[in-house]
């Protein structure tokens, strides 16, 4: 009968709804023109229309201005209408007129009207199409982005080939940010013309092998939207997307995390191993029963993880801290849908902490944790005083939070459940009341050992105050009482006369049917309370007359001495009831019981039929069947499939070819810059590569080492931020990338390093210092020489606060090491320090200090070790070399040993005299060297001209000619001596 | 993804809709507007809904409804968290999230939301670089832009969506360098009648007011880290580092932010600041009641209870209260029968004690359950888990900035069952 009804009454739900949606469909243009009319009315009294017309006519004025701030106002006023809701297409043309102005505010908000509008004004809209087309060539990469932003946002179909033509362009660009742009043009071009389809595809095949983390979020979104199917697309790229996943903005990391999910499920096989299974066995049940077959094939060889399956846990397992709500659910998702069974309870805490945010967030979180749960109550359970209801709880969360709780009830916690639970029972809110004893009742069937103890609870309800409290008892008793049929006869004897104080239809129906069910056990009582019915029956609700038509036919069965005229009477009175469900039902009963001599053969079974044992309900979750939609989706929440709403598909039984995923190894010189511009993200990406490299975990397998040399090229970034990272390090190389960038090296400056005496242990008390150059950029200032000093200590007693005190000449700048606060006995240590020589010899006096005792020592650098090397081509010596004649050029000739004679050897002694760098050169008796000086980076050229019988020409060409001299001297003497 | 976006006030009023797809007619929030008539208290409104053709996604915030329109599948927290960042950064913009400042600011509002989705994705979300493309309103800038004709609206690209520290503006500039942390701390707890802990736990979160020039790079380390449990942390934050380390080390975003979010470890005993005594009692006849609560100090560090209040909601049989305070006030809503005793700074020597009679509605039956009591109270430098900070450096500058660290404990859902 009640099923009747509502399904009488959802048709007509069903009726009005389709009305709406046509209604909404035909746009309601009627509506809306009376809002708009009624709006006028109350603004404004007389005539309406016309002052409509005037408002707008103004507006018009003041666009046609030549007054830029009279036409921003008026577009001002009217992006204010179009936040309204209301209409303002007629202003369209002269709107458009300013597609082109030069003030931005005023631009931007024509586009905004103009994405508004152009679908309804399709001939007018392709006036501005040249004006975009114009700004998709500015040099101005926002520009051309937000050229590229309207041009495909107007929704005018005649276009598509100008927006297929832009977005194919823009997908090409310089700029990542503009390369994002058409990411989401694709899609809007997709919803205004899907034939473009293939075309679109070879776009987005180009676009997701972008390595830049801002383009990716976008373009899986398009490929999302476009060809989720196209899943061949995903494999060279999916490492890439692994890598760059915690990089990329919050918002694409949920979408490139649920793409990756559903593509893991077709590209690995199952991690869910009976070996993996052994700590959950009570909640094995359904993946299990599911790939039954699958198991009989994997169970020969052990399960090895894909090590790309792997890349992808272990690189979102980092986003479960992200602040983004969404990204957590994403990663554990996909956790729960990827992992191995006893890893997924990482995200647990994760879930658990969301549970803080926003009351919406709860909902949706709550939600999945319901499904988890059923599942797995190991995870939850640790954590369930997180599930405790506060008497603030919105309705459905509390919901929620109970249904969570009967999840995780086991024998071990279930007396602190049901403690908690008799605090809800008494709650203000009745709905939720109810909800808590349906709880009560599942937790009672689900743990035999507090069913009885359940059940005596309940029995208490009954004589509760409210109507609802005492009929969900009634109707839960009447479920428990079911499965458990012995030995209840008091609570039914109890609940006989609780009747009539009871009115709730619902609670009287389950009691009658009760008394009806186990009459037997209850024969004194279950006639009277018929007769009770018979005299109330005219009056009670049709659910009640439905069960005592029942009680009547099951005593008239069993008890048909006492009952029999009683039951007569109500089936008579049935006979002519208004509701043809209660009139159906006594026919059929009149003609079961009631032997005549039509019937004949069913008469003799009507105690078999209406008496015979029935199954127990199964109290379930509302949530057992959830697990059919993947967590976190609108359809999970939902419960019902959404529109577009993409199957996640089993596991394959073996997997598919995981070369497929391999990427080529491009030489690493310049490829990458292809289509990178100078903009920051490229030299990230080059360094990101060769910092973490060597991050990854090698344990793994030999795919695992081959995969690392091939995504080498991509730019690994694990840690948080790498750019920023990298940020860190600068303050204390940058001195160094600096001056190696003035003077890049070719060829390493090589030779013995030569230790000079700085301060011998004799007169130092103990202290000896010695000092060399290392020859190397100076980390400190780049005018600077960088000198080693070792510092050691040859006395017994260890020195305290070595450090330099006053130097002179005074002006001398010296970098002086930090104060060693202590160096022990026969202890040494090796400080840098830099000192500004200003290209002269002359030596660098300072004093070395302990705490008791000043020393003055001198460093005395060899005119050799004023210079850096330099590089340059052979062409460009001789250039420079001939722009430093005459005065500038320092020459002799020189007679050499003759082990030196060799061009090696030459290289090798001037080399171990002067810090500078060997010119290659393509003759044989030349030899060339350059340098500079480290003050003021003063050319220094060597050359030496072999002559025969080991002679040589020594030519040195540089301003400093005091310098040259020096030099010619030191090269000479290393020259001609063994 | 998001179709279209709907404003709606208390009362039921569309007053803004923004479409970033084709226009979907406003008749769609009538479906909304159904549920909410039954749902009676506006948080009870599920924040998902289902429509012949759509599927209506929507927060509660500040008394508005953010209502959004989706058409295809969507993770709805997605749309939920995009919804609360738009909240946010209104809040951020305007200093309030009302139906009164959307509608003052109507075109910068409609200028953020155009900049935030393209095509219903998220664009723009941060705030560094919203601010950049459309600066917030201030009233210099516009009688400046009244006069000069100048806009609101930036020109360039803001460095930020390009770089690799979307978070930050380029080119900062401040003459006062300063840091300030605030690390507050939240007591989520659940007291049963006879005063015993059912459930307690401590939520903390490190708010951040960072104004330093140029591009410094920061790390706060704490005294003790150990204490920390579960935590989430704003994308500036080297997550590498913090597992190795357990420091923060991040470039900040300019101006206000939150650092991080955490929660301590559930081993360590919270400390209740507070006890409560309470003796609510409705009686069989007379329909009347009475109410007697006193709070006294329990585990406070040695600090002041302030801001201390007490909110009950009352049983819908109870018409009013006549009680007297020995300190501060009270008051009886009569509409939403709610109680608030707002006490204000606890005394020890003197404890607040609140006591009187309730009467009820002739003839009804006695509630069966007390009312639950809800505190409220504030503890001026003290982060009650014991959590402190040991240190901030600061590399990649050269000027010395202003740091300074504030503790603040609050109580967050704390509530005395009766």
């Amino acid at each position: 009968m009640d099923v009747g009804f509502s399904s009488l009454r959802s048709e007509a739900v069903g009726a009005v709804r389709t009305a709406m949606v046509s209604a909404e469909n035909l746009q309601l243009t009627l509506k809306a023109e009376l809002s708009q009319e009624e709006q006028a009315l109350t603004h404004i009294r007389s005539n309406p229309k016309e002052a409509h017309k005037a408002g707008n006519e103004d507006l018009k004025e003041m666009l046609e201005s030549s007054k830029e701030s009279l036409k921003l106002e008026a577009m001002k006023r009217i992006v204010g209408l179009i936040a309204k809701g209301k209409n303002a297409s007629e202003l369209f043309p002269a709107v458009v007129k300013n597609v082109a102005s030069k003030n931005i505010e005023l631009k931007k908000l024509v586009y905004v009207y103009l994405v508004r509008y152009a679908e309804e004004q399709q001939d007018l809209a392709l006036l501005s199409i040249s004006t975009f087309q114009r700004a998709l060539k500015d040099p101005n990469q926002f520009i051309r982005a937000s050229a590229l932003r309207v041009l495909s946002s107007i929704r005018v179909p005649i276009i598509v080939p100008i927006m297929m033509l832009a977005i194919k362009e823009a997908a090409a660009d310089l700029s990542p940010y503009v390369r994002k742009t058409s990411a989401h043009a694709i899609q809007k071009l997709f919803s205004l013309d899907a034939d473009q389809k293939e075309q679109l595809i070879e776009v987005i095949e180009k676009l997701l092998k972008d390595k830049s983390t801002l383009v990716a979020g976008s373009v899986v979104m398009a490929f999302e939207e476009v060809c989720p199917d196209r899943i061949d697309l995903i494999h060279k790229n999916y490492r890439k997307l692994c890598n760059l996943l915690v990089d990329v903005e919050e918002w694409g990391q949920v979408v490139i995390i649920s793409m990756l999910t559903r593509y893991a499920r077709t590209q690995f096989t199952s991690p869910w191993k009976e070996g993996a299974m052994f700590d959950e066995n009570n909640e094995k049940a359904f993946y299990e029963s599911d790939s039954e077959e699958k198991k009989g094939h994997t169970e020969e060889k052990p399960y090895i993880m894909d090590p790309d399956h792997r890349l992808l846990l272990r690189n979102t397992k980092p986003l479960l801290q992200s602040r983004n709500t969404a990204v957590v659910m994403s990663v554990a998702q996909l956790y729960w849908h990827l992992a191995p069974k006893h890893e997924v309870s990482i995200v647990t805490k994760s879930l658990v902490r969301l549970l803080r945010s926003h009351r919406e967030v709860q909902y949706i979180v709550l939600q999945n944790i319901a499904t988890m749960s059923i599942q797995r109550k190991g995870m939850f359970e640790p954590f369930m005083k997180s599930f405790y209801v506060r008497s603030t709880d919105a309705t459905h969360i509390k919901t929620l939070k109970l249904e969570i709780l009967t999840n995780l009830a086991n024998e071990a916690n279930i007396s602190t459940i049901l403690r908690e639970f008799q605090t809800y029972v008494k709650s203000q809110d009745k709905a939720f009341a109810a909800a808590t004893i349906q709880a009560i009742g599942r937790c009672a069937t689900n743990i035999s050992e507090v069913t009885d103890t359940c059940l005596n609870g309940l029995v208490l309800l009954l004589s509760n105050r409210d109507e609802t409290v005492v009929a969900e008892s009634v109707v839960v008793i009447k479920k428990l009482l079911q499965t458990q049929p012995t030995q209840h006869s008091e609570i039914i004897k109890h609940m006989a006369k609780l009747f009539d104080n009871i009115t709730v239809p619902m609670a009287r129906a389950s009691i009658l049917w009760l008394i009806g069910e186990y009459c037997e056990r209850v024969p004194k009582i279950a006639p009277d309370v018929l007769r009770k019915m018979a005299k109330s029956f005219t009056a009670e609700e049709d659910i009640v007359k439905l069960q005592t038509v029942n009680l009547a036919a099951k005593l008239y069965l069993t008890n048909s001495k006492q009952t029999k005229l009683l039951t007569q009477y109500i089936l008579n009175l049935g006979k002519y009831d208004q509701n043809y469900d209660i009139r159906d039902r006594t026919r059929f009963i009149r003609q079961l019981i009631v032997p005549s001599e039509k019937s004949g053969a069913l008469n003799k079974y009507a105690r078999r039929i209406l008496l015979a044992p029935k199954p127990a309900p199964v109290l379930e979750s509302s949530f057992k069947d959830r697990d059919r939609f993947q967590l976190g989706t609108l359809s999970h929440s939902l419960n019902s499939k959404a529109t577009g709403y993409q199957e996640l598909s089993d596991w394959p039984a073996v997997a598919p070819d995981q070369s497929v995923r391999n990427v080529e190894i491009i030489e690493a010189s310049g490829s990458d810059s292809e289509e990178e511009s100078s903009e920051s993200e490229k030299t990230s990406s080059d360094s990101g590569k060769s910092s973490s490299g060597s991050e990854q975990s090698s344990s793994e397998s030999e795919l695992e080492q081959k995969k690392k040399k091939k995504t080498k090229k991509v730019p690994q970034k694990k840690s948080k931020p790498t750019a920023a990272d990298r940020y860190s390090e600068i303050p204390a190389v940058c001195w160094s990338l600096r001056a190696s960038f003035f003077f890049p090296v070719t060829t390493s400056s090589f030779g013995p390093v030569k230790t000079y005496e700085l301060l011998h242990h004799m007169t130092g008390k103990g202290l000896a210092a010695k000092y060399h150059f290392p020859r190397q950029p100076c980390l400190y200032q780049p005018s600077m020489v960088a000198v080693q000093v070792i510092l050691s200590n040859s006395s017994d007693h260890s020195l305290e606060e070595i450090h330099i005190g006053d130097r002179s000449p005074a002006s001398l700048s010296i970098h002086c090491f930090n104060t060693i606060e202590r160096l022990e006995p026969e202890a040494s240590v090796t400080v840098s320090m830099g000192i500004d020589f200003s290209d002269s010899t002359q030596a660098a006096n300072f004093q070395l200090c302990t705490k008791e005792d000043q020393f003055s020592v001198s460093i005395q650098p060899a005119v050799g070790e004023l210079l850096m090397p330099s590089s340059m081509t052979e062409q460009d010596f001789c250039k420079e070399q001939g722009k430093l004649q005459g005065m500038n050029e320092t020459s002799a000739t020189i007679t050499m040993e003759t082990a030196n004679a060799s061009s090696q050897a030459i290289s090798k002694q001037v080399l171990s005299v002067a810090n500078v760098g060997v010119v290659s050169s393509s003759q044989n008796n030349f030899s060339r060297f350059a340098g500079r000086t480290v003050s003021s980076g003063a050319l220094v050229l060597v050359s030496l001209e072999l002559k025969e019988s080991s002679t040589a020409l020594l030519t040195i060409n540089t301003e400093k000619t005091v310098m040259a001299s020096m030099l010619l001297r030191d090269i000479k003497q290393a020259l001609t001596q063994a | 993804m998001i179709h279209s976006l709907f404003l709606i006030n208390h009362s039921g009023d569309i007053f803004l809709e923004k479409h970033w797809k084709s226009v979907i007619s406003r008749s769609v929030c009538d479906y909304f507007f159904e549920v909410k008539e039954k749902a009676v208290d506006p948080e009870n409104v599920p924040p998902v809904l289902q429509t012949p053709h759509h599927y209506l996604i929507s927060i509660y915030r500040g008394k508005l409804f953010f209502l959004s329109v989706v058409q295809t599948e969507v993770p709805p927290l997605f749309v939920i968290e995009f919804l609360h960042r738009v909240a946010d950064t209104f809040q951020d913009y305007f200093g309030e999230c009302s139906e009164g400042v959307i509608k003052d600011n109507l075109v910068t509002v409609y200028e953020l939301l155009e900049e935030m989705l393209d095509n219903g994705f998220p664009l723009a979300t941060e705030s560094n670089v919203l601010k950049e493309m459309i600066r917030p309103p201030n009233i210099l800038r516009s009688v400046v832009n009244t006069l000069t004709g100048g806009s609101n609206v930036g020109d360039t690209l803001p460095t930020g969506q390009l770089s690799n520290v979307p978070w930050r503006r380029a080119g900062v500039k401040y003459t006062n360098n300063e840091a300030y942390f605030d690390v507050v701390e939240e007591i989520d707890a659940i007291l049963d009648k006879s005063g015993t802990t059912v459930f307690a736990e401590i939520q903390g979160v490190v708010e951040a007011c960072v104004r330093l020039t140029g591009m410094p790079d920061l790390t706060l380390s704490f005294m003790n880290p150990r204490l920390l449990d579960d935590m989430s942390f704003h994308p500036c934050v080297r997550f590498k580092r913090w597992e190795s380390e357990r420091v923060l080390s991040f470039i900040p975003p300019d101006g206000n932010f939150t650092l991080m979010t955490y929660h301590v470890s559930s081993q360590n005993l919270v400390a209740i600041p507070v006890y409560v005594k309470q003796n609510i009692n409705f009686f069989e006849t007379g329909s009347c009641g009475r109410l007697d609560i006193t709070i006294g100090p329990k585990q406070n560090m040695g600090k002041t209870v302030e801001g201390l209040m007490v909110t009950i909601h009352m049983p819908k049989v109870v018409l009013s209260a006549n009680l007297t305070a020995t300190q501060g006030n009270y008051t009886y809503d009569l509409t939403t029968k709610v109680l608030v005793w707002d006490i204000g700074k606890l005394n020890p020597q003197k404890l607040p004690n609140l006591r009187g009679s309730l009467s009820m509605q002739a003839g009804a039956p006695k509630p069966e359950e007390n009312p639950s009591l809800n505190i409220d109270l504030k503890i001026q430098q003290l982060a009650i888990s014991g959590l402190k900070v040991s240190r901030l450096d600061m590399y990649g500058e050269k000027y010395k900035p202003f740091k300074g660290v504030k503790y603040l404990t609050k109580a967050g859902k704390f509530q005395v069952r009766t």
